[in-house]
């Protein structure tokens, strides 16, 4: 059991669990299916940015930008919708995405051509990208009257009983699971942030996976501008403002190491559902939004307390007794 | 794919690899000038030089990191150059490289197969593949663990292991070891030899760098030697002698090995009782006196290192005691230690030891800064008249005491790294591994001054898996093994055959 919760996704796992137990004895309704359900949709888009800003945190880099290529990428979405409502959904969603393709290859190439360090480029974008919400918007919001019922219904639909919000953060998980465990280039990315020289000795083209892996999280955050537009029925430029800190919360929270390196999918996920619950906890505990920043904060700092302690310089099993002690837990 | 099928011809074969009149720059400094050498099939050639001869700019054109300014490369009969790293390996030239450059977080089979995961016909990672022919490349080496774990559970020695295996994964015509053994045990070490041997009888080259002469004559067939970036002889080892070697290489006959000082020993300073910790040492028990040199001898991995790094400080002790100078001690932070008069300076100065965007200055006055705050500030003069001293007394060679510290040699840089520790005027002083890695002409330079802080009734202790230098130093030696003290050797009462098995644990078996 003890072995078992040092794997952080377990231990991680196990609090989350405590966590739901604890709210459903206070409030009986946070457990109900529905809710469950309501929890899970709520924080489809939240772990799906951050499986894309873990990518990208492998490399020892990071995304600021990823919240307003979404919001970028979901305005010019929700306007297509607006002028063609006749459009079947892909072009909606393949629109967003497109747009995210290029917002996140304009990061990449910034990063790898012209070698400038990855926080001040999308420091950078992340203000270019809102600025031009509103040059292109001319600081119009699309309203979800204006969007058309094919825009808005698609995420709602349910499939199994869950909406096909859920099933595409699944499809996005699995696939970045594969990418990361099944592909030469996805372990590359955690050669690189591990040891960059080291990888480079192995002929790992880092430039290479930089212009990747912020093309994937462009294309990630311009899916998630459909999403979130569609769900949320409202298109402005102010939209999951200030969200790229959330999203680099849960990867912190999901055991990804900001030194680069270490991180998988399945912390990433808990990571996202850990900072879901417990924003849909709060207003059932009947705390208010004031708080919730605060806890969150909280949360945050424990996490990367958690995670120093582990990082810990590795203790060396040289005494006989230790090695055996060792080789019997196995 | 087996071993023969992408082997060159046999034993004895020809020419394998050539660079032609091969010259390197860097700003200010002419690495390498009109280097020219030819390996062999089936032939290991030891490429030998000082510190800052070029040998390690040499590996780094091979394997495509430099492109050489001038000159050519030429793998069998036809020209190549080499841009990136992978241009070097689809030529067939692999290296290990001196300083261990792997992935502490990844497995050791991905270890091994970095940038060639074998893939299956979809295009993903075959990870079976990979971890069957990690194990039979681990086997092949007779390395015993286990594929799957992660590399940084894994000692300094079993990763060397796993780069060696990685460089045999590539099946390369060329294999440069740069350093190979100098984190291996005698074992791994005759390990390794049978390893090179092998790969000589497949038709292989191999390029062995070292420092260590005894191990150039035991493996290599052919010797470079270069100095100052230039090829300064070249030839068959057969033809030459230690003495010839060492004259090539510092360009004048020089002294390996300096004569123990005559030195009293004074009172005990130091006195260890118990020192335990969980899994890496127990019962430490020693006493160090002034004006004594006390070596630590024992295999790689032996908990040497660990035990210093805890009467430092640096680790918690779960048991036992320390005294100085008669009064116990209670050391829970290397702040203690050095307050208490006690110096360690750690074994990778890279990582440990140096901090090398700083100055020079800097660098030395850092344990000791206290020492220099005059009505609150630092004093730079104050700092400065220390810094003159010992890097005088070290003879630092740089440009001036601002310079930064990584502009500087491997041997330069280790000598700052002393000066740090001896400007916090310690009364025990922890060398580990002071002259690993470091050419012969420092390695003379650092075991003389060693001499000399224990004339002046400073206690050393001398921590080295060199035997010739723990013998030619030290008043005693304590030998570790498996994490305890096997044994307390004394000069005049020991022989170098008695350590080594004591070490190893031979003696118990005998």
């Amino acid at each position: 059991m003890i072995q078992f919760l040092k794997h952080r996704e377990a231990a991680l796992g196990v609090i989350i669990a405590a966590m739901v137990a604890a709210i459903g004895a206070y409030a009986p309704a946070f457990v109900s299916l529905d809710n469950i359900i309501r929890v899970l949709n709520d924080t489809s888009i939240l772990a799906m940015l951050a499986l894309a800003q873990m990518m990208v945190i492998l490399t020892r880099g990071i995304d600021l930008s990823t919240a307003s290529t979404l919001a970028l990428a979901g305005m010019i979405s929700a306007s297509l919708a607006q002028n063609h409502p006749e459009l079947p959904v892909i072009a909606y969603i393949g629109l967003a995405i497109v747009t995210g393709i290029v917002l996140g290859f304009i990061n990449g190439s910034l990063i790898s051509f012209l070698g400038i360090p990855p926080i001040v480029v999308t420091l950078g974008t992340l203000a270019v990208y809102r600025g031009m919400i509103v040059v292109y918007g001319g600081g119009n919001q699309v309203n979800a009257s204006e969007m058309g019922d094919v825009f808005q219904s698609f995420p709602k639909l349910s499939v199994f009983g869950l909406s096909t919000l859920f099933w595409i953060m699944v499809v996005v998980a699995l696939g970045v699971w594969l990418f990361l465990s099944m592909t030469r280039t996805g372990r590359g990315l955690y050669a690189v942030g591990g040891n960059p020289v080291a990888a480079r000795y192995c002929g790992i083209d880092l430039p290479r996976q930089q212009l990747l892996v912020y093309t994937i999280s462009g294309a990630i955050s311009g899916l998630c501008g459909y999403l979130w537009v569609s769900r949320y029925g409202v298109a402005y430029s102010e939209i999951a403002s200030g969200f790229e800190l959330t999203v680099i919360a849960a990867c912190v929270i999901g055991g990804v190491s900001i030194a680069g390196g270490v991180g998988s999918v399945a912390g990433t996920l808990l990571g996202a559902l850990f900072l879901g619950v417990i924003v849909n906890a709060l207003p059932v505990m009947q705390i208010t939004p004031f708080w919730q920043m605060a806890i969150s904060g909280a949360v945050i700092l424990a996490a990367v307390v958690v995670n120093a302690r582990a990082e810990k310089r590795g203790v060396k099993l040289i005494l006989p007794e230790a090695r055996r002690a060792a080789g019997a837990a196995k | 794919m087996t071993l023969s099928s992408t082997s060159p011809s046999p034993q004895g074969g020809g020419p394998v690899l050539s660079l032609d009149h091969i010259c390197k720059s860097f700003p200010g400094v002419r690495a390498l000038n009109d280097v020219s050498f030819t390996l062999n099939a089936g032939e290991v050639t030891a490429l030998i030089g000082e510190n800052g001869a070029g040998k390690s700019t040499i590996v780094k054109i091979l394997t495509g990191i430099y492109v050489p300014d001038s000159g050519e490369i030429q793998v069998g009969n036809s020209p190549c150059s080499f841009s990136s790293p992978r241009d070097s390996w689809a030529a067939g030239i692999a290296a290990i490289h001196q300083e261990t450059v792997m992935f502490d977080e990844l497995s050791v089979a991905e270890n091994i197969f970095m940038g060639h995961m074998p893939v299956s016909a979809s295009g993903l990672v075959d990870w079976l593949q990979m971890r069957r022919r990690a194990a039979e490349l681990l086997k092949r080496i007779d390395a015993d663990f286990d594929p799957d774990a992660k590399l940084k559970q894994l000692s300094v020695a079993q990763k060397h292991m796993v780069e060696i295996t990685r460089a045999l994964s590539h099946e390369a015509s060329v294999i440069i070891m740069d350093e190979p053994t100098a984190a291996l045990s005698r074992n791994e070490i005759d390990d390794l030899f049978r390893i090179i041997a092998q790969l000589k009888a497949e038709g292989r080259a191999v390029v062995f760098i070292s420092h260590k002469f005894d191990e150039i004559f035991r493996v290599a067939d052919a010797f470079v030697c270069l100095r100052d970036g230039e090829r300064v002889g070249s030839g068959k080892i057969a033809s030459v002698t230690e003495a010839k070697l060492v004259s090539l290489m510092v360009g004048r006959p020089i002294d390996q090995v300096f004569p123990k000082r005559d030195i009293a020993i004074g009172s005990t300073v130091l006195k260890v009782d118990g020192l335990s910790n969980a899994t890496e040492f127990a019962d430490i028990s020693f006493e160090l006196h002034r004006g004594e040199i006390l070596g630590f001898y024992g295999l790689v991995g032996a908990g040497r290192s660990e035990a210093m790094q805890c009467l430092f400080g640096m680790t918690p002790a779960l048991k036992g005691t320390i005294s100085l100078n008669g009064k116990p001690l209670s050391i829970s932070s290397p702040g203690d230690a050095i307050a208490a008069g006690i110096s360690y300076v750690p074994e990778d100065r890279q990582e440990q030891g140096a901090v090398l965007p700083l100055g020079i200055r800097e660098n030395i006055t850092l344990a000791s800064i206290a020492s220099h705050v005059k009505n609150l500030f630092v004093s730079k003069s104050s700092e400065l008249q220390d810094v003159r001293k010992l890097g005088k007394r070290l003879d630092v060679r740089a440009a001036n005491w601002e310079q930064q510290l990584g502009e500087l040699s491997g041997g330069n840089q280790q000598k700052v790294v002393i000066a740090k520790w001896l400007a916090a005027k310690p009364k025990v002083i922890i060398l580990d591994e002071p002259t690993k890695g470091i050419d012969v002409g420092s390695k003379a330079a650092v075991h003389d001054f060693i001499g000399e802080l224990a004339e002046e009734g400073l206690a050393v202790i001398l921590v080295s898996s060199e035997l010739p230098e723990i013998m030619g130093l030290a008043d005693r030696v304590v030998v570790m093994q498996e994490g305890r003290i096997a044994d307390i050797f004394t000069r005049g009462a020991w022989s170098a055959e008695e350590i080594v098995a004591t070490a190893t644990g031979a003696q118990k078996v005998a």
